[in-house]
């Protein structure tokens, strides 16, 4: 296939030790960063929205309005892809202790939030977005599948579009199958033009077949990209930290992505 | 501002439901007017309502090299696709095209958590899976798209889509762009939901299931019935198969207005159609048949049926046909279109089964009975919780000379 080549124009990060991008380009610096507040601040949502709205949504938001807000665009314009390998694990946890137990007293906001494009729908609802968005996932493959799905949009489109991609920490005993010991998220502003706030160039490519599970070379240590599934961007991420350079991802089982990130003048 | 987009070919498809296996069990079912839905005998405590449930799910386990994917899920899945000659086309579409020039693209909402839930009923003493649960693949909500990915030996892009009711809709969106943009060269696509205690004891705790077989568009209707179904379709470029019925649009957008009840102007509805009627090329009146989300909820068919009334001239035929099928959640769109495909292969309108005094709210557009006319265009739309809107549009192929 020939090439799809997009524009970063936003990034945003969150996990226990990292409260967004700067933080994430300091600890790759060897430097120490101010861990965030235990829960996503999440601003975007409404105060009452905040309090009520479960972990995976905070994570979600928080990092898709990091995102945005560095790319100057507005989101209510722009269609957005939410990622997640498990969505919300302490629902699915409750959920299927409540059921083993007592049905009858699930809760219905519980319930309507443990569908796996709640933080899409709390996200376009807090921006008044009303283009397209998805939630998708593809086990440990889901942020690069996500990637080519938001990548593919943005281009048979022509419009910029909205990755975010998160996971929760493991509960309960669905946490012995997840292997996702921590939260992790982060997300992408994806333009198919060059623009006043690109950050970069990303020329994504096809390669049959299937990659190792140990990272290739990154300067992100290997037990950071162990703590989630959607851990797997970091090395990415991190070569967005430094600018350029190239990294390979899993689009699928047996299908790796070769991204390359160029400087643009 | 959209352009109309080069339509794709469905070249094989089929659906498996409560009304059976396979297109043919579907068109019989339609045109005898007869419903699919029964008592709810699912699970050890069964809720009271009615469900569309499948037919000896039980009683169809899994080849034995593909066992470790063992759950009602993955069986209704692999029941649904050997059906109608599918597993055959993705077969030729695989030697054709080449294994990673093939993309799955499968929407479901709750996928296989049915085995996360018995995971659960059946913990061990120290409190963990027991140990014929600990497959780590059937808990996560991918399991459908991966299970497939390896049952038909597809190495292209693989993605689950999981937007609620809208899911298995999408997939059809995701699929033109990648063919459009040159990444593939076909598409497998398509949905799996089957009944579950999430969703059976998810919707009542929001009192939206009903007692009684729903009742779409009826003045009295009391919410939804709850279904399981197995759909898919294989896309391709026209040129592969110039006569097979055709994806013709797609539109998609977002109500952003509440997670589980929809925009009272139906907004986010009219985007998608809009959206839809655009992509494809099409005005209003060129639309012979709608086969609408219509679940039986109060709110929903209200929105659904102002936004028809207003959109389309009466020549259009709507109907909902989720009193057939129940309404089969994460695989409703894919089962739609494929009803939707009869449809314009057999030139038949379904009735809007279950009305028995139909709403006042809904225009001259309803079919309330079958009627047998020509169906050359037709729309299914599909709209899940989180405000996510979905409309496809489909057309007939050439005809031969």
């Amino acid at each position: 296939m020939s090439a799809l080549t997009v524009y970063v124009e936003g990034i945003g990060v969150w996990s226990p030790q990292l409260a967004d991008f700067d933080a994430l380009r300091a600890a790759l610096m060897g430097e120490v960063p101010t861990p965030p507040p235990p829960r996503p601040a999440a601003t975007v949502l409404p105060a009452g929205e905040r309090r009520r709205a479960p972990e995976s949504v905070l994570l979600a938001v928080e990092v898709a309005a990091q995102a945005v807000a560095m790319s100057g665009r507005e989101a209510a314009a722009m269609p957005c892809v939410f990622t997640s390998s498990h969505g919300d694990q302490a629902i699915m946890d409750y959920m299927c202790a409540v059921l083993a137990s007592a049905p009858s007293e699930l809760s219905p906001t519980r319930f309507h939030n443990s569908v796996h494009n709640a933080p899409a729908g709390y996200w376009t609802i807090a921006t008044g977005c009303h283009a397209p968005s998805n939630a998708v996932c593809a086990q440990r493959a889901s942020f690069g599948a996500g990637l080519l799905e938001a990548a593919s949009l943005a281009l048979a489109d022509a419009r910029p579009v909205l990755l975010v991609c998160s996971d929760t920490a493991g509960n309960g005993p669905l946490a012995e199958v997840t292997d996702s010991p921590a939260p992790f998220g982060c997300a992408l502003v994806l333009s198919p033009q060059p623009g006043p706030s690109t950050l970069g160039r990303l020329v994504l490519h096809l390669c049959p077949g299937s990659i190792p599970d140990a990272p290739v070379a990154s300067p992100v240590p290997a037990e950071w990209i162990a703590r989630s599934p959607a851990a797997v961007a970091l090395p990415l991420l991190a070569l967005l930290a430094q600018g350029a350079g190239r990294c390979r991802l899993m689009a699928a089982r047996s299908l790796a992505m070769d991204v390359r990130l160029e400087e643009c003048a | 501002m959209l352009q109309p987009i080069a339509p794709l070919a469905i070249s094989a498809y089929t659906a498996t439901s409560a009304l059976g296996r396979g297109r043919e069990a579907h068109r019989r079912a339609l045109e005898a007017a007869r419903s699919g839905l029964r008592a709810n005998d699912f699970s050890l405590a069964p809720l009271e309502c009615w469900v569309g449930r499948v037919d000896g799910v039980e009683q169809a386990p899994l080849p034995a090299p593909l066992d470790s994917w063992e759950c009602r899920n993955n069986r209704l899945a692999w029941l649904g696709l050997n059906q109608d000659g599918l597993v055959d086309a993705v077969r030729a579409a695989r030697e054709r095209y080449g294994a990673t020039r093939v993309a799955l693209l499968m929407g479901t909402s709750t996928a296989s958590i049915g085995a996360t839930e018995e995971a659960y009923r059946r913990l061990d003493p120290d409190g963990g899976f027991p140990d014929d649960m600990l497959r780590p693949p059937i808990h996560a909500p991918h399991s459908l798209a991966a299970f497939l990915a390896e049952a038909l030996a597809l190495e292209g892009p693989c993605l689950t889509i999981s937007t609620a009711c809208s899911s298995s809709a999408k997939v059809f969106a995701s699929a033109e762009r990648l063919i459009r943009l040159g990444v593939v060269d076909a598409a497998l696509v398509g949905g799996v939901d089957t009944l579950c205690e999430s969703v059976l004891f998810g919707f009542n705790a929001l009192e939206l299931v009903s007692r009684a077989p729903c009742r779409p568009f009826d003045r009295a209707r009391s919410g939804i019935s709850i279904g399981e179904a197995a759909g898919f379709a294989l896309l391709e470029r026209t040129d592969a198969a110039p006569r097979a019925p055709r994806l013709l649009g797609y539109g998609e957008a977002s109500d952003a207005h509440h997670m589980s009840t929809p925009h009272p102007e139906g907004l986010g509805a009219e985007l998608a159609l809009r959206d839809a009627l655009a992509r494809a090329g099409l005005t209003p009146s060129q639309v012979d048949y709608i086969n609408l989300h219509g679940t039986a909820s109060l709110k929903n068919d209200e929105v659904e049926a102002a936004l028809i009334a207003r959109a389309f001239p009466p020549s259009t035929r709507a109907s909902s046909t989720k009193g057939f099928t129940g309404h089969t959640l994460g695989a409703a769109g894919i089962l739609e279109a494929v009803v939707t495909l009869l449809a314009i292969e057999h030139d038949l309108v379904p009735g809007n089964l279950g009305a028995d005094d139909p709403d006042p709210g809904c225009g001259p557009q309803f079919a309330w009975s079958n009627e047998a006319r020509p169906v050359q265009v037709a729309l299914s739309n599909s709209f899940g919780f989180g405000g996510n809107n979905a409309c496809l549009a489909f057309a007939r192929g050439e005809r031969s000379a």
